[in-house]
């Protein structure tokens, strides 16, 4: 068991999402940042599928109640065990009793916390991934008790500490297709869109990302249509808003890029006032 | 019929973009010769008004030779025998408590309170799609003297069940959820329930009618539905 002691910004359970249930109008969710947390479970040993904890910009404090092994990648808030500072993408003997947390945000934006065997919370419709209407909870709260596995874990200490390429998380540059819409654009607004610096508005969630610089907008909403985590979206109003893994699953607006997997990775590690630019890729 | 690329590892697959129902029976035949066909690698087959999307697995994508195939299903014979489909009846009380837009409606259209209920309770609606949220029905066949802008600033709380109407769509909001509709009821049902092993009732293709019921009758239901013991009415519909 790991006892919430505090939840930091915001935290939540998330395993590779609900694939297979949006014909319910139940969005995919699952970790917004798909690289941090397959090296956060291949770190510990566990399968892609396990469900880990995603941290939003600062970390919660955890106690764990019976002996494990973690990893933490992503995002650096500088965390530590008893008070002695963690390495990052490193597998670490956890001890009963021993206290997690983190502190000050150095990079990026969100955590990955593996947990050997994975977290143990509920699966609903296939996933462990919180949302709300659909888990019981959107996000850990404080005193929760999250089930891990109890068994003395047995493991082998491969990594002694990785050296890993992390520069996605610092880099602007955001890969993109062309989506079903692109074609509408008129040639200005193409230009526009892969020469323009574009800053993330404080509207940015699991849901989506809205951008602060519009472009001039004459096209005309479509009919509801479905959409994917990664769409960038054309609004009346000429902003940009880019779905994230939380999105639903149609749409009304002209979908005019899509994000490739790498490129969500690297937007979920942005925040308010974070300069981004799309590339198109052939 | 267009198919196009859609991100890494999918297909959108766009009909005529009109909302119509001969589309909507098309697009619900090819998706169950999808699904009997059992295709290697398809991860999650979800349409709209006039568009599919079929999201492959990653590792196996290959887009023309992808296409190839489903153009192939799409002009296979339709084996399935299956011309039935659900009527569901879903109560909605309509009374002022609940219906919190339904005055400043029947003053813009010059048209009663009464009659506006009867309107929304004469047809037999479509259920094209879920969408929006879970549980949400997008349903086609609103009463055209029914039509009414979305409210200018959505309201941040719609109560669970909320009956309303939005432009040319009529819904019911499956859950509490900020929302821009005009609100004329509140249903009862659950429309999304995570511990069902079918969290919706419905399903596209299948029928929705409203029917008129009192302030008591909503609380008997509501007792019913929260205990888990209502049965939804419903008639099986031939043809």
């Amino acid at each position: 068991m790991v006892r919430v002691l505090n939840t930091g910004f915001y935290s939540s359970i998330q395993d590779i999402g609900r694939l297979g249930a949006q014909h319910h109008g139940v969005p995919i969710s699952g970790v917004m940042d798909q690289r941090a947390t397959r090296l956060a479970n291949v770190l510990v040993g566990n399968s892609e599928e396990a469900a880990v904890l995603e941290i939003t910009m600062s970390g919660p404090k955890l106690k764990f109640e019976c002996n494990s092994a973690i990893a933490i990648t992503g995002a650096d808030m500088a965390p530590s065990l008893n008070g002695k500072s963690l390495d990052y993408n490193r597998f670490i003997i956890i001890n009963k009793g021993d206290v997690l947390s983190f502190g000050r945000l150095n990079s990026g934006f969100r955590s990955y916390l593996s947990v050997i065997g994975g977290f143990q919370t509920k699966e609903v419709l296939g996933s462990k991934s919180m949302y709300k209407g659909v888990t019981q909870f959107a996000c850990i709260n404080k005193e929760d008790v999250l089930r891990i596995n109890q068994n003395n874990p047995k493991y082998q200490k491969h990594f002694s500490g990785l050296k890993m390429n992390d520069s996605y998380i610092k880099n602007s540059n955001l890969d993109v297709y062309k989506a079903p819409e692109f074609e509408n654009l008129t040639e200005v607004q193409k230009d526009k869109l892969f020469s323009e610096l574009f800053t993330i508005s404080k509207d940015n969630s699991r849901m989506a990302y809205q951008l602060e610089e519009a472009l001039e907008n004459t096209l005309e909403p479509i009919i509801t249509s479905p959409v994917l985590p990664g769409t960038v979206q054309l609004t009346p109003s000429g902003k940009l808003i880019i779905l994230m893994r939380d999105c639903q699953t149609t749409g009304g607006y002209p979908r005019v890029l899509q994000l490739t997997e790498s490129a969500i990775n690297t937007l979920a590690q942005k925040y308010t006032g974070s300069k981004v630019c799309f590339k198109l890729k052939d | 019929m267009k198919y196009k690329q859609y991100g890494a590892n999918s297909i959108l697959v766009e009909w005529p973009q009109i909302i119509d129902k001969s589309i909507l029976n098309d697009i619900l035949t090819f998706k169950s010769k999808l699904e009997k066909a059992n295709i290697l690698g398809i991860e999650s087959l979800n349409h709209a008004y006039a568009s599919l999307i079929i999201i492959f697995n990653e590792g196996c994508f290959n887009f023309s030779s992808e296409v190839h195939l489903l153009k192939e299903i799409y002009q296979s014979s339709d084996i399935s025998k299956k011309i039935s489909h659900t009527l569901w009846k879903i109560p909605v009380c309509y009374h002022e408590s609940f219906g919190i837009d339904l005055k400043v409606l029947s003053k813009g259209k010059q048209i009663t309170v009464d009659e506006i209920i009867k309107k929304h309770t004469k047809p037999i609606y479509t259920i094209f799609f879920i969408g929006f949220l879970p549980g949400f029905l997008y349903l086609g066949g609103l009463d055209k003297a029914l039509y009414a802008p979305r409210r200018k600033t959505p309201r941040l709380k719609i109560e669970k069940g909320a009956v309303a109407i939005g432009g040319e769509q009529t819904g019911v909001y499956p859950n509490e959820s900020p929302g821009g509709w005009n609100i004329i009821g509140n249903s009862p049902i659950h429309f999304f329930d995570v511990l069902k092993t079918e969290p919706c009732f419905a399903k596209a293709g299948d029928s929705l009618r409203f029917y008129s019921i009192t302030l008591e009758e909503f609380s008997d239901i509501k007792t019913l539905v929260n205990a888990g013991v209502y049965q939804i009415e419903s008639e099986v519909i031939h043809g």
